[in-house]
């Protein structure tokens, strides 16, 4: 019932990446999950004395969201990114 | 990106925010079920207002003090009965029971097989790190054969319980088994397990960084979890007999058991009905029109 | 608090032959509870049976557990889910249900025990008498923690009681204890059951304010805080840690002090309110024969004795015996030659006694060993030495 019809190049769902920084404990599980490398942990320290991750290359993000169910500190979650004016035709 | 005021994670509704952060280690794997749980709850039907949340006592029983549904943090072992009067007194409730493998199995090993027995209608989801974590890793039910703890220093020579061969054969209506890193299986099965008008059993075999890991020389908490992923081969409706956790050994997962028999409620109301005819109100029928 | 009439579904108005165990479980018929969960033990297993038989007919619910320790757990489950709760046990049920009725007071969740005291330690006399859980009954749990406890001396009283045990529960959020024993509950006698709407039952201290701003252990100005149910859209939480008044665990001092604080001042604070005492011409008397339960009934025919032997003795039947009515001790203690305590044990209330006497008088216990009721003549001895 819903389709959309989409003449133009069909673009992957992307997301935007939210990361709630001093919430976060380090543990890697998001970086190691993450199955496009979207995230990297950083070398600065949060308000807590952890490294929390940080966006290394956003455009890879396929919004799977499995950062955002992996966390065990409820630190990171994937919002749907707006997409650009993808029925052209 | 990274704006942390503009949104909220959309688990943050039923979770007590503040209280967090929570009690556990940096790399334990409780908050990770507490996630697969979350959404199992979002996606579920089930009214919030009508699900309760009963823990033991344990890094898991810490559970309930962060889920933002009516929420009791009981006694070491006592979940399960606990959860059974608060089902029977309010049976419009969907009743869950979270804690860990010591306080279900151990302290609580009674309880469990009674309201399995009985098809209490109840959704178990029992975390196990196989130690007594909160205590400081001691020997558990549910430690493999000649894993290390800190009350089995020279090696746990006991046979541990097979939970799910447990709850099969004590008469469960749902039994599965998954590793913390199973998220979206978790959550399915977390689903399903509510959605049965009996008792379920959702066993997750979770990383335990700080005691269990460290004893057994087995890594940090990501280490583990993929370690427990790795070692996982998945067998639906495999024999749970056959389910058996070795030290270091093969980790069977999947959902074994999904069969329905009239749980408690049902089987008393339509005994009770048959005898006593007249004389007997279903209880707890729950008026829907 | 909230009065209400009783449901005329639980109450069998009319006058029964009925022994103690029978009159506990109509009693709580009568009071409301509608959830039973308890585990078989001599000699209190009649009640289990009565409400077996009884409950599902009055829209409640029975659960044989797998064991007391389970049984108390359903307890206090069952209250959260809005039920008014009960179960019953002797000796060995009820010291297996210590730890969780520690859980009740932290949880400040009402509900009725009754201990049907048989001989003990241990198994020991599973089918003859014993008082030997008063004290266990005040202290058996750890920590710090107030409970009340009522005493029954007869079928009638098994009833009447258990209306009374589940009003004060209610009032105060507190578990409640009739310590009654295998003489008061396995005797038959009559009990006249009034109609419902002669019953006047405490409700539940409800909260009734907007949702946002309850706190389920803020103490209201009696210190017992309002109560809910699960299933109400609260989301609250509760839990067996020392908590603050959002019941979130806090592990510090200053909150144990708040927490512990409250849940012994509300009863020690409304201890007047609570303590019921029968007594008999203690004006005047030289000493004052202080009894509960089955031994208030052994001790009518040594007092009788002693009365017309010329001495003058005062009775003092506790129907309450925690709170203790030291008060009232403390004021008659100068003013007369000594207390007599007789008890089936080898001393218990007769400590509280002594406590409370503080020196100002005598106090002289006579101790049985349990298995059998007093010899009148043992205590009507006791009573002689004392006012020699
Ligand atoms: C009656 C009683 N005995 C012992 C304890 C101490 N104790 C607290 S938690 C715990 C073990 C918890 O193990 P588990 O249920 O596996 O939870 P985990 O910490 O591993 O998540 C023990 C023995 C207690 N609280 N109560
Ligand atoms: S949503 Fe998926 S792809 Fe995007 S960052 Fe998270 S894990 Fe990586
Ligand atoms: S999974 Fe969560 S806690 Fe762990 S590193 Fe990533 S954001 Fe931090
Ligand atoms: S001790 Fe183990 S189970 Fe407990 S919080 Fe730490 S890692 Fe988790
Ligand atoms: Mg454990």
């Amino acid at each position: 019932m819903n389709q959309k019809i989409y003449f133009g190049e069909l673009k992957a769902t992307k997301g935007e990446i939210h990361i709630i920084r001093d919430r976060c404990k380090g543990c890697g599980f998001c970086v190691e999950y993450c199955p496009k490398d979207v995230l990297a942990l950083s070398d600065e320290f949060n308000i807590k004395g952890y490294h929390p991750p940080f966006v290394e290359n956003e455009d890879n993000c396929v919004y799977c969201q499995l950062c955002e169910n992996i966390c065990p500190e409820f630190a990171i979650f994937v919002t749907k990114k707006e997409e650009e004016d993808v029925e052209k035709g | 990106m990274n704006d942390e005021a503009r949104q909220k994670n959309p688990i943050e509704h039923l979770l007590r925010m503040d209280r967090i952060p929570h009690i556990w280690c940096p790399g334990c794997g409780i908050g990770t079920v507490v996630t697969s749980f979350a959404e199992a709850l979002r996606k579920s039907n089930i009214e919030l207002d009508k699900i309760a949340v009963v823990s033991g006592i344990g890094c898991t029983g810490r559970v309930a003090g962060y889920i933002k549904l009516d929420s009791f943090h009981t006694t070491h072992g006592r979940a399960i009965p606990f959860a059974t009067g608060l089902k029977l007194a309010n049976p419009e409730l969907k009743v869950v029971v979270f804690s860990g493998d010591g306080d279900i199995f151990g302290i609580g090993g009674n309880h469990f097989i009674h309201a399995a027995r009985r098809n209490m209608d109840l959704t178990v989801i029992c975390v196990n790190n196989f130690n007594y974590a909160m205590t400081g890793g001691q020997v558990a039910a549910t430690t493999p054969t000649d894993a290390n703890a800190s009350t089995a220093p020279y090696g746990n020579f006991e046979q541990p319980f097979s939970i799910p061969y447990l709850a099969d054969a004590a008469g469960a209506s749902y039994v599965a088994r998954w590793t913390a890193l199973h998220l979206r299986r978790v959550t399915k099965s977390i689903q399903e397990g509510m959605d049965k008008n009996g008792f379920s059993l959702i066993e997750v075999i979770t990383p335990c960084v700080t005691l269990y890991a460290r004893r057994n020389r087995l890594g940090d908490g990501l280490n583990l979890l993929k370690y427990y992923y790795d070692k996982s081969e998945i067998k639906h409706g495999a024999d749970t007999r056959d389910l058996d956790i070795s030290y270091q050994g093969k980790l069977i997962v999947g959902k074994f058991i999904d069969r329905e028999r009239p749980n408690f409620i049902d089987a008393m109301n339509q005994h009770m009905s048959t005898v006593l005819g007249d004389d007997y109100e279903l209880y707890g029928r729950i008026n829907n029109d | 608090m909230k009065k209400v009439k009783a449901d005329p579904k639980g109450v069998l108005t009319g006058a029964h032959y009925l022994d103690g165990d029978f009159a506990l479980a109509e009693g709580a018929l009568a009071a409301g509870c509608r959830f039973f969960g308890g585990y078989p033990i001599t000699p209190s297993t009649e009640t289990a049976e009565r409400f077996s038989e009884r409950i599902p007919r009055v829209g409640g619910i029975f659960i044989q557990m797998e064991d007391e320790l389970g049984s108390i757990a359903s307890l206090i489950g069952a209250v959260w889910g809005g039920k008014k709760a009960m179960t019953v046990t002797s000796g060995p049920g009820f010291s297996l249900m210590m730890e969780n009725i520690g859980l009740a007071c932290m949880m400040e969740t009402p509900l009725v025990i009754a201990n049907v005291q048989r001989g003990g330690p241990s198994t020991g006399l599973p089918t003859l008498t014993g008082q030997q859980d008063m004290m266990q009954a005040k202290f058996g749990s750890h920590g710090d923690y107030e409970i009340i406890a009522l005493s029954p001396d007869s079928p009638q009283e098994c009833f009447d009681l258990t209306i009374e045990a589940f009003n004060l529960s209610e009032t105060y959020r507190v578990p409640t204890f009739i310590m009654t024993d295998e003489c008061v509950g396995h005797m038959h006698e009559k009990v006249v059951i009034p109609p419902a709407d002669e019953i006047e039952l405490v409700e539940r201290k409800w909260y009734t304010g907007p949702k946002e701003a309850y706190l389920p252990y803020k103490p209201d100005k009696d210190l017992v805080p309002f109560m809910i149910k699960a299933g109400d859209g609260y989301r609250f939480h509760t839990t067996g840690l020392t908590h603050d008044e959002r019941g979130y665990p806090v592990i510090n001092a200053e909150c144990q002090k708040v927490n512990v604080t409250n849940i012994i001042e509300k009863i020690r604070k409304n201890a007047d309110k609570i303590i019921k005492i029968e007594e008999d011409q203690i004006d005047g008397a030289e000493v004052v024969l202080i009894s509960y339960g089955i031994t208030s009934r052994v001790a009518v025919r040594a007092v009788r004795l002693a009365r017309e032997a010329g001495i003058k003795v005062g009775t003092m039947r506790l129907i309450t015996v925690w709170p203790f009515p030291e008060k009232r001790i403390k004021e008659l203690a100068p003013k007369i030659k000594a207390f007599i305590i007789p008890e089936v044990n080898y001393g218990q209330m007769v400590r509280e006694v002594e406590r409370s006497a503080a020196g100002k008088t005598q106090v002289f216990g006579v101790p049985h060993c349990g298995g059998w009721v007093h010899n009148p003549e043992d205590i009507l001895n006791v009573i002689k030495e004392a006012v020699k």
